[in-house]
């Protein structure tokens, strides 16, 4: 259709670094559609709204808060231990992980350190969630994309781990395994077998989702050079984790500012160099084969003793205030504790990486299609109940 | 890894030690130590001055502005509400501060400014970490530091919907966890945890009340 009132220069594009089409075959009104809040592929109630021409993403702007609890004025009227099993409720496919910091943040406010043993129990409670909360980012991301087969296989590995936390604790999600000075539980009669039995179980079936994947020509296509976003921009907006390291930055607090007792253990800081979908996924995989390398070295030599150190029944930390984190899943989980001397934070602000990257989704799908914000969403590897708190 | 280094401090009984920048503003004086109870623990760490090369430079730039102090191992900066915006860049620019963690505040209701807000850098080529930190009062606003790091968007944008603090020069300035039309600022002292728009409750959900 030659129509010379379909004019390109009507086209509003040249702030955007998009190429305008010689020949529009679209209507070249932009359109403005929500993506959610119900929407399969927001991994809960996550609200994009899309400014597209045609099918091309011109912005976007979340809308987000639909999961908000209070989560931090919560933390204002509770008290130290009472606010422990609160955490766990935030990235919920990674609560150990979200334990972990808290604990040692009120342990740094208190001045205590939990006794070695508490530590390589956290440290391999810590790594089988990373593990399982990078399985369900891989099967949920297939799927996104639509790969559906590695949902079945990474949920049917991920339900070890549960059983692990479960005969550990009593909970397969919220867990609230560990305590402030240390751990509650000590390790259940052969546990150290079946974290091994593990290792061996799950090495194989890492191999296996990679098989599925990392060669596929259609998994291949629909995420190499998709959402790319340079070292400079991902360091300038705050992004951790994954998402960073595949940009190139060799950088994970496990090793920058070791924390627990991960300055005992060998591993690796894998990296990426494109920055995009598919780096992403190269990334994670490889930290689930380190998270194997650190439980293994973890579960050899767990040292004897006590598992909690000495704290106060009524915990009391003076007045000061602290700012501790740690590598979560999903990248740099901050806790900001303003303690005034009294049993219940003054202030307690949680610095979530979900939040901070998800701000990153909008320089990601500029100039991409609508059915690549589905990727980008899936690889930045969101849990919404984070991002809301 | 210089942030970590426990430095074992002799404890000498220091009142209103909290805020650093108090004692020279004198007004929270009176307020700050009827707050923590005095029997509770008396033998707790207090910060001490931080010296460091960056903490003298800075110190001979701009004199009794800035205060800068170690506690528990970590460094922070008390910086006189005017200065933020110059400091915060040459930490940046020329302190390599390439990474601003979180951007935060803490209300303090019984001060004459209420407000003390917190930026938590951190330095990739140094690995080391610093807060820094201003009062403001209530009403007053603040210089953004979206032009410095893109990512105080979200995170300024976060304190103005917990706190109501204003940020000067932010390109879209609105409440983020909130919705729009939402009165009041959760994360105030004064906010009861109970407390809710209701007005807000009944017009958008057509409920009684959300509790």
């Amino acid at each position: 259709m030659k129509d010379s009132t379909h004019d390109a220069s009507n086209r509003t594009l040249s702030n955007l670094d998009l190429e305008t089409p010689e020949k529009p075959y679209l209507d070249s009104n932009e359109l403005i559609i929500n993506m959610g809040p119900q929407h399969p592929a927001t991994h809960g109630v996550l609200r994009v709204i899309l400014k597209l021409d045609g099918e091309k993403v011109l912005g976007t702007e979340c809308v987000i808060g639909y999961l908000h609890r209070g989560v931090e004025k919560i933390a204002e009227n509770r008290t130290y231990t009472m606010f422990n099993p609160y955490v766990d409720r935030m990235d919920y496919v990674a609560a150990v992980s979200n334990g972990l910091g808290y604990c040692e943040a009120v342990e740094k406010l208190m001045n205590v350190e939990a006794p070695a043993r508490a530590k390589y129990i956290r440290v391999i409670l810590t790594e089988l969630n990373r593990i399982a909360s990078h399985q369900l980012w891989l099967g949920t991301h297939a799927l996104d994309i639509g790969a559906m087969t590695p949902l079945f296989y990474t949920f049917r590995d991920r339900e070890e781990i549960l059983k692990i936390f479960e005969k550990y604790c009593g909970a397969r999600l919220t867990t609230h395994a560990f305590r402030i000075g240390g751990c509650q539980y000590e390790t259940y009669a052969g546990f150290e077998k079946e974290v091994k039995n593990f290792l061996t179980f799950v090495a194989p079936k890492i191999d296996e989702y990679e098989e599925l994947l990392t060669t596929n020509r259609i998994w291949i296509e629909r995420t190499r050079n998709v959402g790319v976003i340079s070292a400079a921009d991902a360091i300038g907006l705050g992004v951790t984790g994954p998402v960073l390291r595949a940009s190139g930055v060799k950088w994970d607090l496990r090793k920058a500012q070791p924390y627990a007792a991960y300055s005992e253990f060998d591993f690796d800081i894998p990296t990426g160099t494109n920055g995009d979908t598919y780096d992403r996924y190269l990334v994670r995989m490889a930290e689930m084969r380190q998270s194997l390398r650190i439980i293994e070295q973890a579960v050899n030599r767990i040292p004897e003793g006590p598992i909690m150190a000495k704290v106060p029944k009524i915990i009391k930390p003076p007045v000061g205030e602290i700012y501790h984190s740690i590598e979560a899943p999903k990248g740099e989980l901050g806790y900001f504790i303003v303690s005034d001397g009294s049993t219940q934070p003054y202030r307690l602000r949680v610095r979530p990486p979900s939040f901070v990257n998800l701000q990153a989704l909008d320089i990601m799908v500029r100039g991409l299609l609508v059915a690549d914000v589905v990727a980008v969403i899936g690889t930045i590897d969101i849990v919404l109940g984070e991002v809301d708190r | 890894m210089a942030e970590e280094v426990k430095t074992p401090v002799p404890p000498p009984p220091l009142e209103g030690e909290k805020k650093p920048a108090a004692e020279e503003r004198a007004a929270p004086a009176s307020a700050e130590p009827a707050k923590p109870a005095a029997p509770a623990k008396p033998a707790g760490p207090v910060p001490v001055p931080w010296t460091s090369p960056l903490v003298e430079k800075y110190k001979g730039q701009y004199g009794s502005g800035i205060d800068a102090q170690t506690y528990l191992g970590q460094n922070y900066f008390a910086v006189d509400r005017s200065l933020i915006p110059n400091i915060l860049r040459l930490l940046r620019d020329e302190e390599q501060f390439d990474y601003c963690v979180d951007i935060t505040a803490v209300h303090y209701p019984q001060r004459e400014k209420q407000f003390d807000v917190v930026w938590i850098l951190y330095s990739f080529p140094r690995n080391q970490r610093v807060r820094v930190k201003t009062q403001i009062a209530d009403g007053a606003s603040i210089s953004s530091s979206v032009s410095i790091w893109a990512t105080a968007n979200w995170l300024e944008r976060e304190v103005y919907d917990m706190f109501g603090i204003q940020f000067d020069g932010h390109p879209d300035l609105k409440r983020i966890l909130l919705p729009d039309g939402w009165k009041g600022h959760p994360l105030r002292k004064d906010y009861g945890i109970l407390q809710q728009d209701n007005e807000w409750v009944q017009i958008n959900l057509g409920i009684e009340s959300g509790q």
